[in-house]
């Protein structure tokens, strides 16, 4: 397999369960070496998607390709063996220690166990949790030991629902560094998250889903020119009293928030125009900050548009 | 095969970790030591051998405790694991459908050989201290027992691996369980006793008795023992059905042996469809 063939093809899939459909009409492609993030809500079908491409589940409609198989056939079984796969609420038996399951993960994978003390350790699990059984542990440790194991055997493909929930910040940040090495390495990484404000700077692309149907999909750059959110100035002013009669020649009202900070309302193009009109019109301006729409604003935008068609 | 040893092995590191293979294995001892004590008081002058008089307390036991204890031990297998979550993650391993029921299946199966072995091989031993002088024979009979025990154990974990499977619901599986349990052990003998009297012999013949037999593994474990070894049935009381019964011991043998195999097989028939 070259490096720009994709590792995951989804091909026009919908999965139906009853009358509901779980996942409607999706089409993806992921390559080696990107690391992309599915955003929504709650049952938008992101948990759903990654089931059908392990093969948990088999497609109502359309086709898979994992690594070039079928992840629901027969042949699917070494394929796995290059999956790595952190499941939404992992759980463990918890009558074993952790290190006693990770031992019996890579047995099933045919991973030597010499570096699961390693792996552990990469995590952020001590020596001495790993030999507590896994009913003892807390959301956070378990969620460090579901990391471990998808980590087992550097996998080519990488799944992780909700993968940072239970986690401090600083093992975020650590939990982040850690994808970032493997998707260097050539592995495709899919985040589903709904923490979307930690996903920036971190995936190189995004894919909005709702309902079980793919909304929006590009880098960040992208969906913010698709979203065409407005971009907010906010100006600190020594004297906002004396200013603000200057600025609502500018267009839109300017309000006022706490600090003497005054906020201004303009669309993405027409940002450095205003900056430099406000920079001759506003005398006691001290600081100026511009706030680029969050992935928060962009994602409800596309909730919203696609509520309204 | 490596995949299938991994399984079972961390179903039996959880059946030593949760005290099931304890638990099972004094309870089935202390039964075995009971009868076999109490059971060998009286036959000082009968003629009859402790050790024929405590398989026959012994396997009329077996037939309500061992198919209770596996059908506790199996329900919750595959359901109870989906329940948690522990099933997706572990069928995103490069393993097989059948092979974590097969491999389940042997863990669970070989906790229960464990303990009617040496629940019912101490009986055996303290009779054998006690008294002495027991007949070869004797001891095949015995042997005989501990093995289809192990196979009517083995028989009724399948079908609670099929009850399992079955249902999207814990307790709808506990209930199968019981449901199993009630059918093949109580009520599927006394309904048999009822058509028989109120037949009187006119279509259920012999024959279609036998048959019938054959289709609840409990009664084939019961005429396996009962009537397979001549110095057991004399006691048993059942010589005279023996007589009338054409099924060797191997036959008996071979549909308990059906009995693991047929549910075992339609489990993971569906489990290999079930969307998880």
């Amino acid at each position: 397999m070259t490096s720009s063939e994709p590792t995951i093809t989804v091909s026009g899939v919908s999965k139906r369960y009853g009358a509901r459909y779980a996942v409607r009409e999706v089409d993806l492609a992921l390559a080696p070496g990107e690391c992309v993030a599915m955003v929504g809500h709650n049952g938008a079908g992101k948990s759903s998607l990654i089931k059908l491409m392990l093969g948990l589940t088999t497609p109502t409609e359309g086709a898979i390709r994992v690594l070039g198989e079928d992840p629901a056939s027969r042949a699917a079984s070494h394929v796995r063996e290059r999956i790595g796969f952190l499941p939404e609420n992992v759980a463990f038996h918890p009558s074993m220690t952790g290190r006693e399951c990770l031992d019996f993960y890579a047995r099933l994978k045919g991973v030597s166990r010499r570096g699961n003390g390693d792996l552990l350790e990469r995590v952020g699990l001590e020596p001495e949790a790993a030999r507590r059984r896994v009913g003892t542990y807390s959301k956070g440790m378990r969620q460090r030991l579901g990391l471990a194991q998808a980590l087992l055997g550097g996998p080519k493909v990488l799944f992780l629902d909700e993968p940072t929930t239970g986690l401090d910040p600083a093992l975020r940040q650590s939990f982040y560094e850690i994808i970032g090495t493997l998707r260097d390495a050539g592995a495709t990484v899919l985040l589903c998250s709904h923490a979307l404000t930690e996903l920036e700077g971190q995936a190189d692309r995004v894919v909005v889903m709702n309902r079980g149907r793919k909304v929006a999909e590009g880098s960040l750059a992208t969906l913010r020119t698709l979203a065409q959110l407005p971009v907010r100035v906010r100006l600190t002013l020594t004297l906002p009293e004396a200013d603000m009669a200057a600025l609502a020649g500018l267009g839109g009202t300017p309000t006022r928030l706490a600090g003497g900070v005054v906020e201004l309302v303009c669309a993405n193009d027409d940002k450095v125009d205003v900056v430099r009109r406000v920079a001759q019109l506003a005398a006691s301006l001290s600081d100026i900050e511009i706030v680029q729409p969050s992935l928060d604003d962009m994602y409800a935008h596309f909730l919203r548009q696609e509520a309204a068609e | 095969m490596n995949t299938l040893l991994i399984i079972a092995g961390k179903e039996i590191r959880d059946g030593l970790r949760n005290r099931w293979v304890v638990a099972t294995t004094l309870l089935m001892a202390a039964l075995a030591l009971t009868l076999a004590f109490l059971g060998s008081a009286p036959t000082g002058t009968v003629g009859v051998g402790p050790l024929e008089v405590t398989i026959v307390s012994l396997s009329s036991l077996t037939i309500f405790l061992l198919p209770l204890i596996a059908l506790l031990l199996s329900f919750d297998a595959v359901v109870g694991e989906i329940d948690r979550g522990t099933m997706t993650l572990l069928l995103s391993y490069p393993v097989a459908r059948w092979q974590v029921l097969l491999g389940k299946f042997l863990g669970h199966a070989a906790i229960i050989a464990f303990a009617t072995t040496l629940g019912y091989g101490a009986a055996g031993v303290a009779l054998a201290a006690g008294e002495g002088g027991i007949a070869a024979e004797s001891w095949r009979a015995f042997a005989a027992m501990i093995g289809s025990s192990i196979l009517l154990g083995a028989a009724f974990t399948a079908m609670g691996y099929l009850a399992s499977t079955l249902v999207r619901d814990r307790g709808t599986a506990a209930g199968l369980a019981v449901g199993i349990w009630l059918g093949f052990v109580l009520l599927y003998d006394m309904g048999l006793l009822g058509l028989v009297v109120a037949d009187q012999g006119r279509s259920v013949t012999a024959d279609v008795l036998n048959w019938l037999l054959l289709a609840n593994p409990a009664d084939t474990y019961r005429l396996f023992n009962l009537t397979g070894f001549q110095n057991v049935s004399l006691f048993a009381g059942t010589a005279g059905l023996a007589a009338h019964v054409q099924l060797s011991p191997a036959t008996l043998l071979a549909v308990l042996a059906a009995w693991v195999a047929a549910p075992l097989a339609l489990a993971s028939f569906i489990f290999s469809r079930r969307q998880i």
